[in-house]
């Protein structure tokens, strides 16, 4: 399983998949913060969007998630300021240009970003900003693998870790869950050759029986990460439970932010109690997040669930593995047939 | 998620408190902030995602890396990547048809077919 | 522009997201289980006018619906006309891009190239062109004479007279500065038949050259998206490349049983080369299959476009084509394009085949294969 969705879109993008020998098989883990963000959480960001004196600012990846109804781009059309962001602290300049408006920024991300996040924190706060506050959803991958490894249903055998979580936190917090399960965890890269490289070493691992935490990506990262990212981030946000969408709350898998920056908690400062969230029932997304189904799987794959018209978690984002494999690889769907895995190393569902 | 990407440092500076530098990507710059990885100098190649510096790339690594795909003959008709040479500038990896050069990606193309890909 | 899936207009599709690549193997709608509404939307969305699966509902369920009749329906980028024993190319578009001023030119010199391009996408020789200006209170008098000066300087450049047009003026805040629409004429003097509808398998597929540059060029202007750096828009007159295009099919001296080799021919502009050639796959009912290594993009454009998750398949060009050729031309034709300034960089970057039809695959750098499929809306910077 790669649990990353950057390595989910590489693996799918490059047609990776394909090019690995039957036996092999890769499922796409929950590394998508998008496709887990809960519904609810989603509807609390589009009731802000919806305020009018509030400009609603987010990465471009949100944008088109569809809460319980319509999406940021409905909102938009419908008058509400919503911006799309590359970076955090772009929200700072937007503060700064527009101070009879509260700017809210969608936080969202794994550990990668958190980072980038906590420096909006922070900078508002050193510079006393009145009117910029963060609406955080932050996930934790090393819960969410303990929780694909804890499930009696799970088929994964080995891991590709992601790279550029790692490059923030290191790789120590694998180790306990590499040697408590057993499992090969190797973290890799996004180039193709990476990805290929981090197959190999987990394979060469399984082969000879380790389950050990292995380091594909030394280029960019090593076992302690970037600590001074990570001093940063604790300054922040606290470690706290979080709900994951088809999956259910995991404890201790995300941040929240500190009380010290309560004057910054969007979930504080707006009042979005009254929110109605329906998930579809027909959605399979929970299965496939944790590698036991695949979409073709789901009987509405491709036909009432698409990216344009997702229904749950795993089609709703480019890196879910449901709206991967329509966009990119579902003519390859009929190619393969039932496949009977030797090694089921995470990759394409 | 983390689509981050290596650049070069041009140039570095302070802009209201904080280290911020301009980092090129094969051909264009986009500004960052260094306050992450703070001892970087100009002309090291770091990682940046969503306009911050998360980590440097360690060019002795980056080299190391290609040593071995080189080494694995598994990867049937790689195309000759052109390590470029380490005066004034990092080695990486050259793919000679996409031209994409000092980034420290392995480029390549990989035959299936008459050897496993792994 | 415009463009549609035929399947689309098939009452009962659940959806129309996986009208446009339809294959045997996924399953059709399920019936009854969502009911076919006039039109999804309450609103306009800014992804209505991003030139993907949008745009094609948009068109389809409202503007088909009002004006239906066989020239529009083919939905190429012109309507080709007989009067009076002449044929004639005829167009409209719209120019509404922000910033008015940007890195290799400006909203005049789209306004004049884009025009014309789309008579010259059908063989015609452009002639006349016609412009109606919405000017928005409080543009400065400045830029608007630097644009118009632009425009008749690439008039001139393309050898096409503006022979009238109309100026109004709005309120502040009603017109984002500076909206131009403009009409051309052209005369279809060859004996072409270019469509969208005459892609063949075994046709070879050209495009023009270097992708992805008026697009990031675009982006490099956009707040919160600026990044410095030499990337251009391609903005062009492309009737120069055309007219060594068909030079090219002329000079074959092969009796052509099956008409004239060059079966269809469009600019990637919004949307990109991806969301063009899916057009074609589904107007001509085939499908395509492209190598990613032969489509040039140059490093800045590769660059800009991975730091913020966009795919230059999908930026938009202004001075680029794509042309399905048939087999036993496309050298001659691709040679052709080589000749000529603007098609130096030209590449064959894949075939059509009778596989999947009106779906495009492409053979990736590394190997692998993967779907390029339409657009649903806008690309957006992503983070992951």
């Amino acid at each position: 399983m790669e649990v990353c969705g950057g390595q989910t879109h590489s693996i799918v993008k490059n047609g990776i998949d394909h090019l690995l020998p039957e036996g092999v098989e890769l499922v796409h883990g929950p590394g998508c913060p998008v496709c887990v963000t809960p519904l609810e959480m989603i509807d609390k960001a589009h009731a802000i969007a919806r305020l009018p004196d509030v400009i609603f600012c987010s990465f471009g990846d949100m944008l088109r998630v569809p809460g319980s109804a319509g999406d940021l781009f409905t909102i938009k059309s419908e008058g509400g300021d919503v911006r799309v962001v590359y970076s955090p602290i772009d929200c700072i300049k937007i503060a700064h240009a527009n101070p009879d408006k509260k700017v809210v920024f969608f936080a969202i991300g794994f550990e990668t970003t958190a980072p980038a996040n906590a420096m909006l924190a922070w900078r508002a706060k050193q510079e006393g900003l009145k009117n910029v506050s963060l609406l955080v959803s932050h996930v934790l991958v090393p819960p969410a693998l303990a929780a694909i490894l804890q499930s009696p249903e799970n088929r994964v055998q080995g891991f590709l870790g992601p790279g550029h979580v790692c490059a923030v936190m290191g790789y120590e917090e694998y180790e306990p869950i590499s040697a408590k399960y057993h499992v090969p965890i190797v973290v890799s890269g996004f180039e193709p050759l990476d990805i290929l490289q981090g197959t190999l070493m987990t394979i060469r691992q399984l082969e000879t029986e380790r389950g050990e935490v292995e380091n594909q990506y030394s280029r960019i990262l090593d076992r302690e990460g970037n600590k001074t990212a990570q001093k940063l981030v604790f300054q922040v946000f606290q470690v706290g439970d979080r709900n994951w969408r088809g999956i259910g709350t995991i404890p201790q898998s995300g941040y929240h932010l500190r009380a010290e920056f309560a004057d910054y908690d969007a979930e504080k400062l707006f009042d979005v109690a009254q929110i109605a969230t329906r998930e579809s029932e027909i959605c399979i997304s929970g299965e496939i997040l944790r590698g036991i189904k695949k979409p073709k799987d789901c009987p509405a794959f491709g036909t009432v669930c698409t990216p344009q018209s997702p229904l749950g978690a795993t089609m709703v984002s480019a890196e879910g593995a449901c709206a991967a494999y329509y966009t990119y690889g579902r003519h390859l769907n009929q190619a393969k047939g039932v496949d009977v895995p030797i090694h089921s190393v995470g990759g394409a569902a | 998620m983390c689509l981050a990407i290596p650049g070069k440092v041009v140039e570095a500076f302070d802009q209201g408190g904080m280290r911020m530098a301009k980092v090129q990507f094969g051909g264009i710059i986009r500004e960052a902030c260094l306050e992450y990885v703070p001892d970087t100098k100009v002309g090291e190649y770091v990682l940046v995602h969503v306009g911050f510096a998360i980590s440097k790339v360690d060019e002795e690594e980056a080299h190391r890396t290609y040593q071995i795909l080189e080494e694995m003959d598994q990867l049937s008709e790689l195309m000759a990547p052109v390590v470029a040479e380490r005066e004034g500038q990092a080695p990486g990896f050259r793919d000679s048809a996409t031209g994409t050069n000092g980034n420290h990606r392995p480029e390549t193309k990989v035959t299936r077919g008459k050897e496993d890909a792994c | 522009m415009t463009q549609r899936d035929p399947a689309a207009s098939t009452p009962v599709a659940a959806s129309d997201s996986n009208s446009a690549n339809p294959t045997s193997e996924i399953p059709s709608p399920l019936f009854g289980s969502c009911p076919l509404p006039i039109f999804q939307h309450k609103n306009i969305v800014l992804g209505h006018g991003s030139g993907g699966k949008l745009t094609s509902e948009l068109i389809d369920k409202v503007f088909l619906r009002a004006f239906a009749n066989p020239i529009l329906d083919k939905l190429d980028d012109q309507a080709v006309l007989e009067i009076n024993g002449a044929r004639l190319a005829f167009t409209t578009d719209s120019f509404v891009v922000t910033p008015i001023f940007f890195p290799g030119g400006d909203i005049g010199t789209l306004a004049i190239n884009g025009t014309v391009n789309d008579l010259a996408m059908s063989g015609a020789r452009p002639l006349y062109l016609a412009a109606a200006f919405i000017l928005e209170e409080g543009l400065p008098a400045e830029e608007l004479r630097r644009v118009v000066e632009s425009m008749g300087a690439a008039a001139r450049e393309a050898g096409v007279q503006l022979v009238t047009g109309d100026t109004k003026v709005v309120n502040r805040g009603k017109g984002d500065k500076l909206f131009i629409t403009t009409t051309g004429i052209g005369a279809i003097e060859r004996d072409v038949n270019i469509s969208a509808s005459r892609a063949r398998p075994g046709d070879k597929i050209l495009l023009s050259g270097y992708i992805g540059d008026h697009g990031m060029a675009i982006m490099s202007k956009r707040e919160n998206l600026e990044f410095e750096g030499a990337i251009e828009s391609d903005c062009a007159a492309l009737h120069g490349l055309v007219d060594c295009m068909l030079d090219a099919c002329d000079a074959l001296t092969d009796k052509r049983s099956d008409g004239h080799p060059l079966h269809c021919m469009r600019d990637p502009t919004r949307g990109g080369v991806a969301t063009t050639l899916n057009e074609i796959a589904s107007q001509s009912k085939v499908g395509m299959f492209l190598r990613e290594d032969q489509i040039p993009v140059r490093e800045s454009v590769q660059g800009a476009c991975e730091i913020l998750g966009l795919d230059a398949l999908y930026v938009a060009n202004e001075g680029k084509l794509v042309a399905i050729v048939a087999a036993d031309a496309a050298d001659a034709v691709l040679q052709g394009m080589q000749d000529h300034p603007l098609g130096r960089d030209a590449k064959m970057i894949g075939e059509v085949v009778s596989e999947h039809p009106g779906m495009v695959r492409m053979e990736t750098r590394v190997g692998g294969t993967r779907i390029l499929d339409v657009m649903f809306g806008e690309q957006l910077p992503r983070i992951c």
